[in-house]
């Protein structure tokens, strides 16, 4: 279980680290939290050639928002989505999705740019960016370019980045008043991959359902973005949502994997579930706030754990 | 392949290693500097064995390059104690509730319980398996090792409560 041998390279700025990835192409891996790259290179299922590691661009890391869209940097921390205030407030299911993501001691080092690129359907946040329909922000020495989420999810850990391309940020919308957001999951133990699960964010105005967000997990060789189901929940009376009914709706089209922890209909089955149980959650939060516009579930949690 | 200098600090001392980029931390840590108290079970990042504080935070040996650590500061299980006589209250709590049988996994549980009674220093059970689950153990099952979370919690809220009284 050791790594094959390769070129360690430690650029200390972007443009530094994509005349890098230029220079190296198909050989190079950027090398940043480490929580897939390192396990893979241990089991040598991958040996690059060249690491280039991009810890150190400080540029990298850290939130802003502006213009009603939160951008986070691709060296962002998962930790960082539970922890910082302005990402939590700004795009409430990052902070919901972070807990999923493996075990503290993962969320420490695993980052924000990293799981997109790794592109595990079965991971959290590729499902929130195609939920919410994110912007991906690539970066190479031909230029900077953004692709939509549901671009950038090609196949199985496939993505439409190009060899010389390194992730910078995540744009990702921020919704208005009157929103809820939940992720549900089902793991054989706490911090596996799930089997299956779905991150979920609706928005309330006047009881009925003006927006609705629905991304699966571990439901197919991409996140799967739930249509039919975000179609059937807005304009619908928020109190008279038949879930059940929306989450077999979610799924049913869908053919998810079938191996030795479950099987294709196993998971429907599960993936049906958990919309139900995410979009419940949401519904309740977003009722609750458009009741008590003053104060956010997140603002609530931190006023109950301070 | 070329070998490169790593500058670490660790459990408070100025430390020199020359490795080979592709060697882990954890492999670091015990092959160059000695420090033997850090285990490796499963070497990917799924049995928490490994488990450090990197400048103060828990992370996974195993899953680092060493050479990603030049200029870090590493708690490795051996700066948590002086000697044998002072253990740390996480480590008094283990032995006080039998929480652990033969010790191999100790050392990354001891680590990742002092960086969650950090973060949440009066955890309810849930929270405590929560916290747990990011480490294997397969002797003690986990009874004795939430007891221990739940003793460490509660000596470190009283040995704070008196320092600041």
């Amino acid at each position: 279980m050791k790594a094959a041998a390769f070129d360690y390279h430690v650029p200390e700025s972007v443009d530094a680290a994509v005349a890098l990835l230029a220079e190296l192409g198909d050989e190079a891996k950027v090398l940043a939290g480490g929580q897939s790259l390192v396990p893979v290179m241990a089991m040598r299922l991958g040996r690059p050639e060249h690491i280039v590691d991009v810890n150190r661009i400080e540029a990298l890391a850290g939130a802003t928002r502006s213009n009603g869209t939160l951008r986070v940097g691709a060296l962002t921390r998962h930790r960082a989505l539970e922890t910082d205030v302005l990402i939590r407030d700004s795009v409430p299911l990052l902070a919901r999705a972070a807990p999923h993501i493996g075990h503290f001691q993962i969320r420490n080092r695993g980052t924000v740019g990293g799981s997109l690129a790794h592109a595990d359907s079965a991971a959290e946040l590729p499902a929130v960016a195609v939920a919410l329909d994110a912007e991906i922000e690539v970066r190479s020495t031909r230029g900077s370019r953004r692709i939509r989420a549901a671009d950038f999810f090609v196949s199985i850990f496939m993505t439409a980045l190009e060899p010389d391309e390194l992730v910078t940020a995540v744009h990702l919308p921020v919704w208005g008043r009157g929103c809820g957001f939940a992720v549900a999951e089902f793991a054989r133990r706490h911090g596996d991959f799930a089997l299956a699960g779905a991150a979920c964010g609706v928005q309330v105005d006047g009881g009925r359902i003006v927006r609705a967000a629905v991304g699966l997990i571990g439901m197919g060789s991409v996140p799967v973005r739930a249509r039919l189901a975000e179609q059937t929940l807005t304009g619908a009376d928020a109190h008279e949502v038949d879930l059940a009914s929306i989450g077999r709706d979610a799924v049913a089209a869908l053919d998810p994997p079938s191996d030795t922890h479950g099987s294709a209909a196993y998971r429907r089955h599960l993936g049906a579930q958990m919309t139900a149980r995410a979009l419940g959650r949401a519904l309740a939060e977003a009722q609750g706030q458009e009741r008590n516009p003053g104060q956010s579930q997140a603002q609530a949690e931190a006023g109950g754990t301070a | 392949m070329t070998e490169m200098d790593v500058n670490l600090i660790v459990n408070g001392e100025r430390c020199r290693a020359r490795v080979e980029p592709r060697k882990t931390l954890a492999d670091l840590l015990r092959e160059d500097l000695g420090l033997t108290g850090t285990h490796l079970g499963c070497e990917h990042g799924v049995c928490g064995s490994c488990t450090v504080l990197l400048d103060g935070l828990a992370v996974r040996s195993c899953l680092m390059f060493g050479v990603q650590a030049d200029g870090s500061e590493v708690t490795s299980v051996e700066g948590l104690a002086g000697d044998p006589e002072s253990l740390s209250l996480v480590q008094r709590a283990f032995q006080e509730t039998h929480g652990l049988q033969c010790g191999f996994c100790t050392p990354g549980f001891v680590i990742s319980v002092t960086a969650f009674l950090e973060d949440v220093p009066d955890p309810t059970d849930e929270q405590i398996r929560d916290g747990l689950s990011g480490n294997l153990c397969r002797c003690t099952g986990y009874q004795g090792i939430v007891h221990a979370v739940r003793l460490a919690a509660r000596l470190r809220r009283e040995e704070r409560a008196e320092t600041s009284g």
